[in-house]
């Protein structure tokens, strides 16, 4: 960059995704002409990461189912074994309205896609940005989940499987009925509507925003205390090196918390989709 | 542009004030629950995770933006 490094211009640059998208004289990648770009404007580092770390995911997985085999089982394997048995555990307890042999997969998905995009997190705020700089992107945001769009757009995809399977499991007769007919009885259902719409919204924006505002919160607390390294003396790098463990050591409980959260509220709120009985 | 730092204070110190009462509340309900009933301790502890997981939310992003108004505008 030939700006002036200063505190604001660092913490904005640290805060820009790499956006592309079309503007009158064809594809680029610029995040200055955002504006320009309209609709399509793609955060392609967000979902580059995200794919990757989804196929993370799966690859990883796939390794740690058994083989046939006599003896017993290894790391890997352990490993699988005792995190889908802890999602299957949650998923029994809190899911008991119907049956639903997709819930645990949705469940383990979710948990597992959000750690490991929370854990990007941890990895030294300056590290990959400056890489990327080496390959000649100016700007890359590694953690996608300090992106709105990816964890709106994980709580859009909650909200319409919630909606399919109402609709699936009590008619759509029996969805509107809920979403009209719930608090007042038949003779307000105006004020039902309201009532129940602000309910119905308020769920998944709710589910995406927290997600949201933990991982940019957490962001932003390590891009100051890096700021502090850079721009103060060295014993302020010092303190700010340990302060950097510390919130990082502090973060690891945040990221599992808030990725096994997430697939708690999903899980509950597709439990309450599966809920037929009259209230 | 003072004011930028006031208005970060009082998002940080509220929110702390709120999510002080709620954990507080919440970890003297589990301490009851569980000298009540030990052998609930293992469902309670993940329960007790969940709510504290949704009331920590809240102060930790009004840090996270007080902290923004504070150093990047």
């Amino acid at each position: 960059m030939a700006k002036e490094l200063t505190s604001s211009s660092y913490i904005q640059h640290h805060l820009t995704n790499l956006t592309c998208g079309k503007v009158d004289e064809g594809w680029t990648c610029d995040p200055h002409r955002v504006e320009e770009m309209g609709f399509w404007a793609f955060h392609v580092d967000s979902l580059g990461w995200s794919v990757f770390l989804g196929i993370v995911f799966i690859v990883l997985f796939r390794l740690g189912i058994p083989k046939l085999t006599t003896e017993a089982p290894s790391g890997l394997q352990n490993f699988v074994e005792m995190v889908v048995e802890f999602v299957n555990e949650n998923v029994r307890s809190i899911f008991t309205s119907a049956t639903n042999p997709l819930i645990g997969p949705i469940a383990l998905t979710i948990m597992v896609w959000v750690f490991l995009m929370n854990l990007m997190d941890l990895v030294p705020v300056d590290y990959l940005p400056e890489l990327a700089k080496g390959v000649g992107l100016e700007y890359f945001k590694v953690v996608p989940t300090t992106d709105p769009n990816i964890t709106l757009g994980m709580a859009l995809a909650v909200f319409i499987l919630t909606i399919f399977y109402s609709i699936k499991v009590k008619g759509l007769k029996g969805f509107i009925g809920e979403l009209t007919l719930h608090p007042f009885g038949k003779y307000m259902i105006p004020v039902n509507i309201v009532l129940e719409g602000v309910n119905f919204i308020a769920k998944p924006i709710s589910l995406g925003l927290r997600l949201f505002g933990n991982l940019y919160a957490g962001e932003m607390v390590f891009i100051l205390i890096a700021l502090m390294m850079f721009f103060s003396s060295f014993a302020f790098g010092i303190m700010g090196g340990l302060m950097q463990w510390g919130w990082a050591i502090f973060h690891i409980l945040i990221i599992t918390l808030q990725a096994f959260i997430f697939m708690v509220l999903t899980v509950v709120y597709l439990a309450m989709a599966h809920e037929t009985e009259d209230h | 542009m003072e004011f930028n730092i006031l208005a970060a204070g009082i998002m940080i110190g509220l929110g702390a004030v709120g999510a002080a009462i709620g954990v507080g509340v919440l970890g003297g309900k589990y301490l009851e629950g569980a000298a009540r009933q030990p052998e609930l301790i293992p469902l309670l502890r993940t329960q007790l995770f969940i709510v504290m997981g949704l009331v920590d939310a809240i102060p930790m992003i009004g840090v996270g933006l007080g902290l923004y108004l504070m150093f990047a505008t």
